[in-house]
Parts: structure tokens; C-alpha cells; sequence
């Protein structure tokens, strides 16, 4: 029986990678998923005939219950809400490789050392119930920030030394636990402790450097599993573990590198403190344009890239804003999307927004695909987008952007923004793209516009 | 029980693992990456196995409790990922897919 449980895991270890390596092309993407989904029940329905176990009521009760609340959450969630839903069920994740360690540990406090149970193992679940309980406390904050239930970044004195102290207990603690021995006050020292720092690390970063903390904390939860799979003797999680702690570890120095961000700084520093010169002056004036005026410019072109941001999303446009390109691409205008690596609230995030509005994938390009286009288009449309279109990035050593890479939309003929108001951005920094002579500002609600825009398509 | 995992061979299967990991996320465009995200948090959801192994063996109140939150966790982990995963990569289609619809 234990051979053929091994043989299962082995199986379902070998549908991760080929689920997560399907995943690499948007084709194949979904059968990717699909397969780690038969993996992860065969190898959880493999686990009721281990030997030996009991408690099977409680188990299955914990499964139902845990299985039912997630499935009706993740069903419900809005595509716009996704990144912090992430970061809810890898928290949940994290906290079960902490609890897991918690089990082994109060085993060792009230029985004799067995031979399961020394050395090596007992260190590898310390480090384990550290780095997932730092996982669980962090991941559950930053759900709090992106879901806006904790607005600001907290911060206070002399925190970084407050934080190092923390963090040092924690550790000795577990040092402690793993070389002297665990008894139940020191087990739940050590949990305190790792749940606080897990929080302290986390509340006082910017929710726009969130989803860099988010991927490392996915990296750290897939690394405790990976410890926590040693203590089992389980290789089915060490193999899974580790290859998220990898996968996630290299996501997460993408994510970092495509926002320039050095994951260092998003830890540490904060965009208010380095970039003090944000207030410098930029020469010209905003141009407005009517929507109708816009929409003759559009209608009447080769080319236009639209440029959307997060500001599309939350304005709920992208379904419009669709219905006009369709409306374009009859009338034979070259239409495609630009996506900046930042758009949305992560990586990635604005694609599964404008596919969730029907944009086919092919004509979504990324920045570097696309950037040179921009010499020959004849009108870059930004919608909600702001940072990442400003050419600051490029000239302006002094700005707290400076050498971001960004879209090149000022290099297109025209350039029209749709913008609520005449406000900086998300950072609070002057977009010298607005002062543009090329550039025409449409201002006024995301989606009223794109209506407006389609109107005045239809009417020519 | 299972065979063990012997020191060096423990080593092997990590090093060997993350080379995997590292290599299958390297090839991944950019935008699939919060899909992906969401995919490696789901895989990661293994650690329900371990859950339920933990629990399994759970002999105090004090145990079984922190057992099946444990296991509540992780099945939130494992289905919430899934979930959100399949939802997200769902909507990925082509140009040509959309006209067959």
C-alpha cells in the first residue's frame, strides 16, 4: 500500500511541473492548471490510506469546511480583487506548514525524543514554522491594505531597530526550541513572535509595492512547505515546496525588476522618503479635447495602441473600451493593446482584466514587444494610466522614477488621455506626457468616455 | 512507514527541484504572471498532504485542534487556488478561439 502511495505522489509531483510548465503559453494555460488540479486530488485522496493515521471525522469535517468556504470565495471574487485573494489563500497556506510544525513540536514537548524526531529534522521544523508563520501573519495584511480595510503604511520610530529586535527574538526562540529543547512557553514565544514580525514587516509598505511582497511571501510559503516536507519524510511537499520557493523567488526579482523597485527598497525604504523632488516644474499646458473630436481622430487612423491602467479597471471601462475597438477594427483601424509590466495591481493583472472583458490575447502586447510601434502609430490612446506613460522615467535623473521603463506613448502622432481630473498620479508625480504638444487630454469618468467615444464612432 | 529520505538524497531532490522551478517560470510571458502566481500558491497547496498527515497522527486535544486548523488552511489554500487559478486562465483566448464561440 505504501508503494502505491508513493507512486501517486510521485504522479501528481509530476503534474505540478507539467501544469506549471503548460502554463507558459495562454493556449495551453488553462490544461495546465487542470492537470495540478488531478495531481492535488489524487495525492490527497493517496493520503487517507497512510498508515496509521486516526482522526479521519476530524480531517474530513476540516476539509469540507475549509474546501466550501474557499470555493464559494474564489467563485465570488471580482477580477479586480484577485491579487489580494491570492494573498488570502497563500496566508492560508503558510499558516498550515506553521501549524503542521506546531503539531510536530508540542509532540516533542510531552513525549520522548523518537527517532523520527532528532536532529536535523527538528531544525528544518523550526525553520519551516518560521518562514510560514511570517508567510501567514504578512499575507493577511497585505489582504487587509489591497482590500482597503488598512489604508495607510504604518510606520513609527526607530521601527527598522524595533523590528531587527523582534526579529532576533524570534530567532532565538527557535534556536532554542531546535538545540535546547520545546516546551510549551518557549512554543508559544515563538509564535507570538513570528506572528508579530510577519505584521511588522508588512504594515509599513505602500500598497503599490504590495504585489512584490505578496510573490515573496508565495516564494516563503513554498519554501515552508518544502521544510515541513522534510519532517514528514514526504516528498511528494518537499518537490512541490520547492519548486514554488524557486518559481516564486524568481517571479517575485521580475516583478521587483519590471516596477524598479529593488525588492531591498520595498522592504525597507519607501517611495515618499528617496523621492523628494517630485514638485519640479514642467513647461507647457494641459490640452483638452471633446470626446467627439477624439473619436474622428481614432476613427480616421492606421494605427492605435491603447495604453489602459488600473484607473480603466476601477472606472470599469475595459468592456467599453472594447466595444470601441471592435467598432474600430471594422472600420479597418490597426488597434492593440499595450501592456505596462506594473498595469493593474500586478503583473499580469491588467491581461486577466481585459480578457475578462473579451480582449483576445493576440492583440495584447507587452512593452517591450511593443515599444518600438509607437514611432508609427498614428494614436495612442491612455486610459487610466499614468506613471508608466511618463517620459520623466527616461529624462530626469532627479525623479523617484528615473530609469523605470515605460511605454513610449509620447512618440506616437497623437496622444489622447482619458483622465478624471487634472490631478498627478498614483506616486504624485507631475506626467510631463500631459504637457505634451502632441498630447489632447479627454477629461472625465473611464467608462462615460469610452461611451462617448463609441458614439462619436457610430455617427460618423 | 514510507521510506526515508536519507541527508544528501534530501539535498539532491531540493537542489534539483528549484533548477525545475527556476527553468519552468523562467519561459513564462508576462502576462500570465498573476495567473501564475495564483498556479504556483495552488501547488503549494500540497501542503494539505502534510495536514492531514499531521493530524492523522495527532494524539492531544492540543494537537488535534492545532491538526485540523491545520488541514482547514490548507484545503483553503489548495481549493481557494484552484479556484481563482482556473477562473483567471479561463478567460485567456485568441482572436480565432473568440470567432468559434
Amino acid at each position: 500500500m505504501t508503494s502505491l502511495i508513493e507512486v501517486v505522489y510521485f504522479v501528481a509531483v509530476a503534474l505540478f511541473i507539467l501544469g506549471l510548465k503548460r502554463m507558459s503559453s495562454p493556449r495551453h494555460a488553462r490544461e495546465g492548471i487542470v492537470w495540478a488540479g488531478v495531481g492535488m486530488v489524487a495525492a490527497t485522496v493517496a493520503t487517507f490510506f497512510v498508515p496509521n493515521l486516526e482522526n479521519f471525522g476530524l480531517m474530513i469535517a476540516a476539509i469540507l469546511i475549509g474546501s466550501g468556504i474557499a470555493f464559494v470565495s474564489g467563485k465570488r471574487v471580482a477580477m479586480t480583487d484577485m491579487p489580494q485573494m491570492i494573498a488570502l489563500y497563500n496566508g492560508m497556506g503558510g499558516g498550515a506548514a506553521a501549524a503542521i510544525a506546531a503539531v510536530e513540536l508540542f509532540k516533542l514537548s510531552g513525549h520522548e525524543v523518537t527517532a523520527t524526531h532528532t536532529g536535523i529534522t527538528v531544525h528544518l521544523a523550526v525553520l519551516g514554522a518560521v518562514i510560514g508563520t511570517i508567510s501567514f501573519s504578512g499575507s493577511l495584511i497585505a489582504f487587509a491594505k489591497l482590500q482597503g480595510w488598512l489604508r495607510k503604511a504604518i510606520r513609527f520610530p526607530n521601527q527598522q531597530i524595533f523590528n531587527m529586535v523582534v526579529f532576533a527574538g524570534t530567532v532565538g526562540s527557535g534556536v532554542y526550541l531546535a538545540f535546547v529543547g520545546a516546551d510549551i512557553s518557549m512554543i508559544l514565544i515563538f509564535f507570538i513572535l513570528a506572528l508579530a514580525f510577519g505584521v511588522l514587516v508588512t504594515i509599513p509598505i505602500g500598497g503599490a509595492d504590495m504585489p512584490v511582497v505578496i510573490s515573496l511571501f508565495n516564494a516563503l510559503t513554498g519554501l515552508a512547505v518544502a521544510f515541513e516536507g522534510f519532517v514528514l519524510n514526504n516528498a511528494a511537499m518537499i518537490i512541490a515546496g520547492t519548486v514554488v520557493g524557486a518559481a516564486g523567488t524568481l517571479l517575485t526579482q521580475l516583478m521587483a525588476k519590471a516596477m524598479n523597485r529593488p525588492i531591498s527598497n520595498v522592504l525597507f525604504g519607501s517611495f515618499g522618503v528617496t523621492g523628494a523632488s517630485s514638485e519640479e516644474e514642467v513647461e507647457g499646458s494641459m490640452k483638452p479635447i471633446e470626446a467627439s473630436d477624439a473619436a474622428v481622430m481614432m476613427a480616421f487612423a492606421e494605427k492605435v495602441i491603447i495604453i489602459p491602467g488600473y484607473g480603466m479597471a476601477v472606472a470599469q471601462a475595459q468592456h467599453k473600451i472594447w466595444e470601441m475597438s471592435k467598432q474600430l477594427i471594422e472600420n479597418g483601424v490597426d488597434v492593440k493593446f499595450a501592456i505596462h509590466p506594473v498595469a493593474g495591481r500586478m503583473p499580469g493583472h491588467m491581461n486577466v482584466l481585459l480578457a475578462e472583458a473579451g480582449v483576445p490575447y493576440d492583440r495584447i502586447f507587452d512593452l517591450d514587444e511593443i515599444n518600438e510601434d509607437f514611432n508609427t502609430t498614428d494614436v495612442a490612446l491612455v486610459i487610466g494610466a499614468n506613471d508608466v506613460v511618463n517620459p520623466v522615467a527616461r529624462s530626469n535623473p532627479e525623479s523617484p522614477i528615473y530609469g523605470m521603463p515605460i511605454l513610449n506613448a509620447d512618440y506616437a502622432k497623437n496622444v489622447i488621455v482619458i483622465k478624471r481630473g487634472q490631478g498627478a498620479g498614483f506616486s504624485g508625480i507631475e506626467n510631463a506626457l500631459f504637457y505634451g504638444d502632441n498630447t489632447r487630454m479627454l477629461y472625465g469618468d473611464g467608462q462615460e468616455m469610452a461611451s462617448q467615444l463609441i458614439q462619436g464612432i457610430k455617427e460618423l | 512507514m514510507i521510506e526515508t529520505i536519507s541527508g544528501i538524497s534530501a539535498l539532491y531532490i531540493f537542489l534539483l527541484a528549484a533548477f525545475a522551478g527556476y527553468e519552468v517560470i523562467a519561459k513564462v510571458p508576462v502576462i500570465l504572471h498573476t495567473p501564475l502566481m495564483s498556479g504556483s500558491n495552488f501547488i503549494h497547496g500540497i501542503v494539505l498532504v502534510g495536514a492531514m498527515i499531521a493530524l492523522g497522527h495527532a494524539e492531544t486535544t492540543t494537537e488535534q485542534v492545532i491538526g485540523f486548523f491545520a488541514v482547514l488552511l490548507a484545503a483553503m489554500n489548495a481549493v481557494g487556488g484552484y479556484v481563482v487559478t482556473e477562473r483567471m486562465l479561463e478567460m485567456f483566448k485568441s482572436s480565432k478561439e473568440k470567432k468559434n464561440d
